[in-house]
């Protein structure tokens, strides 16, 4: 379907899915399971719910960063001294990994990254469309393995794909969460 | 007052090291760190420019008992400053940063770093949250640091005025994964260090 702002208008449903996160607990559960015990994040209001569960458990270790590429240093960081951590963003901060990327790829460490998309479906703000637009073939140029979930259902499975290749395999591997599965941020309706 | 020898002020500093991880930035500093031996708890960075910090934080929250010295650069400092604020927010106490500190980027040409004309990074940790700072520019000063490094329970940033001079290279292992296999062997046992 073609987006229009017309299309925008008509459909509320583009926006219903904003701050709900139903798949925030499962994320978290699989963060338990799998022994990722360190969780590091730039927020992003799609991971709120995720960063909320995070921080509300005391055995998780949470570290808010200034900016996006020091999660990556501090993934390393924690592989070397034996601990399994995760990094949660937004695609504006894909871009500012670039270089630090090259840490776990030379080094031959897991890293494993949640980035939550703008920029790519409905999205109001035109700043975020370059970086929206670039993610996936930046993060892979990076030598970045991508994984995509567009509905809720897909969200679990493929975190739980993406921990096992990343550990298992010790690769580098970002899970896209879309847009249409955040919900288009609605500057009009007054979200925040 | 002459300004003190980079490689001498890391030797006295690693005197008596024990258990001590050292993380070293990119650039001179790990070519320090190399001219003190090859230790299997060293990691010298040979990229990463800006992470030096990050990277011993992550390894200071993951093995709460060593103690984690990061030494680096202020070029490489200056790229990460930023790192400062997520470190004193977590204010890990078996973290110590010590800043090579002189003035230059010794890798490209010697061109002044922002610390020649008017950054202080120690005033940058302080303004950041660090409880503990201090500058070093004299030789006597460097066995109270090293006592610190140790005895001290709490996060730890010293600025450590060197001089520019270009040292001969003595050059670390390169291989990242090799560093990484080392570090891990030593700290989570040999088997440990093949699973993640």
């Amino acid at each position: 379907m073609r987006i229009t702002d017309e299309s925008l208008a008509a459909s509320p449903s583009i926006h219903s899915q904003q701050h709900v996160q139903e798949w925030a607990e499962g994320v978290y559960e699989l963060f338990k399971a799998h022994n990722v015990e360190l969780i590091s994040f730039v927020p992003d209001g799609g991971h709120k719910r995720l960063i909320a569960c995070c921080q509300s458990d005391p055995a998780l270790s949470t570290v808010a960063l200034t900016t996006e590429e020091e999660g990556i240093a501090l993934a390393a960081g924690a592989f070397l001294g034996g601990k399994r951590s995760a990094l949660l963003m937004q695609s504006s901060g894909v871009g500012n990994c670039i270089n630090m990327l090259s840490l776990p790829r030379v080094c031959n460490m897991p890293f494993l990254v949640l980035v939550t998309m703008r920029g790519e479906w409905g999205e109001f703000n035109p700043w975020q469309v370059p970086m929206g637009q670039g993610t996936p073939v930046i993060l892979e140029a990076s030598g970045v393995i991508v994984y995509r979930a567009d509905s809720v259902e897909e969200v679990c499975p493929t975190v739980e794909a993406a921990i096992l290749l990343a550990f298992q395999s010790r690769r580098s591997v970002a899970v896209l969460l879309s847009q249409k599965l955040i919900g288009a941020k609605n500057f009009m309706g007054g979200d925040k | 007052m002459s300004l003190l020898n980079r490689r001498d002020a890391l030797r006295a500093l690693l005197c008596e090291r024990e258990k001590m991880i050292v993380v070293a930035g990119l650039g001179s500093s790990a070519y320090d760190l190399a001219s003190c031996g090859n230790e299997p708890l060293d990691f010298p960075l040979w990229g990463a420019m800006g992470g030096a910090a990050m990277v011993g934080l992550g390894i200071a929250l993951a093995q709460p008992e060593y103690k984690v010295l990061v030494v680096t650069g202020d070029g490489e400092m200056l790229m990460g400053l930023g790192s400062l604020a997520t470190i004193a927010a977590q204010r890990p106490s078996n973290l110590r940063i010590v800043v090579m500190d002189n003035e230059r980027f010794g890798e490209t040409g010697q061109q002044h770093t922002h610390t020649a004309v008017c950054t202080d990074l120690a005033a940058v940790a302080a303004g950041c949250g660090f409880q503990h700072v201090r500058t070093i520019r004299q030789a006597g000063e460097l066995e109270a640091l090293r006592v610190d490094l140790h005895a001290l329970n709490d996060l730890l940033l010293a600025v450590v005025k060197v001089s520019p001079e270009e040292l001969p290279r003595a050059l670390p292992p390169r291989d990242g994964a090799y560093l990484t296999h080392r570090l891990r062997s030593a700290l989570l046992g040999a088997e440990p260090a093949l699973e993640a």
